[in-house]
């Protein structure tokens, strides 16, 4: 399941939803994105006021969809989640929450890891972040590519 | 054609999205990006340096040799940051 939201998420409640019913489940792996207080600005660590996610509405929800039929396709999952916030938040906030079930853990930590690393690179949110110095736009990281990579998925390089 | 942008690149254009008839010498997006970069010194400032943004049309990300039609919607945007 998809969900793109502004608000934030319960992560209990959401996982025994998830789970509900289904007792093939042998575990369930789970990863929580949290904005952190400090970023590197001109190498230096600054104290972040703010963190606001802008994104693609419509092709968000169809590039998470895509992303986790291959995650579905390619593991043994029972089930599977995908929350991303966006809009302004604040350090401590949550903003992503990706959770796997399967039989065996294997398959929920590879499905998780595959999912968060291609969350990194493929789907349509940018981050804009705000310190006392103003604000400034994330750049996206070469070694994010390259955690992509290692799943074999082509990075979206529309420009290349 | 409905043209939309998105991050820093939607700060200098001004605009978040706009509609216009695909001009007649646009057949790509490198065209359209190049007719985009003519429109205003925002546009000139956020298309300056093609080679560091990414298109999509009608959801899906495109190379820049991607055809064009009037009805397609495409997007502007700089490398996706999420996560």
């Amino acid at each position: 399941m998809i969900k793109v939201q502004q608000e934030n998420f319960d992560v209990s409640a959401e996982l025994a939803t998830l789970t509900a019913g289904n007792h093939e489940i042998g575990g369930v792996v789970t990863f929580i994105g949290l904005v952190r207080d400090l970023i590197k600005a001109d190498d230096r660590d600054t104290a972040l006021r703010s963190m606001t996610l802008e994104h693609y509405p419509g092709m968000t929800e169809k590039k998470l969809a895509e992303i986790e039929a291959k995650a579905l396709s390619r593991w043994p999952l029972e089930a599977s989640l995908i929350i991303h916030r966006y809009g302004r938040l604040e350090p401590g906030e949550q903003i992503v929450l990706v959770a796997c079930a399967s039989a065996h853990r294997q398959a929920a930590f590879d499905a998780c890891n595959f999912l968060m690393d291609w969350l990194k690179t493929e789907a349509p949110f940018w981050k804009l972040e705000e310190t006392d110095a103003g604000e400034a736009w994330v750049d996206n990281k070469a070694s994010d590519d390259a955690a992509a990579a290692r799943w074999q998925i082509k990075p979206g390089r529309a420009a290349e | 054609m409905k043209v939309l942008y998105f991050a820093w690149l939607r700060q200098h254009v001004g605009v978040a999205a706009e509609e216009f008839d695909l001009p007649g010498d646009v057949r790509n997006i490198d065209d359209l990006v190049g007719w985009l970069a003519t429109k205003g010194p925002g546009y000139a400032k956020g298309f300056a340096e093609p080679q560091v943004i990414r298109a999509a049309v009608n959801f899906e990300y495109v190379p820049f040799d991607h055809k064009l039609t009037n009805t397609d919607e495409v997007a502007f945007f700089p490398p996706m940051t999420g996560g």
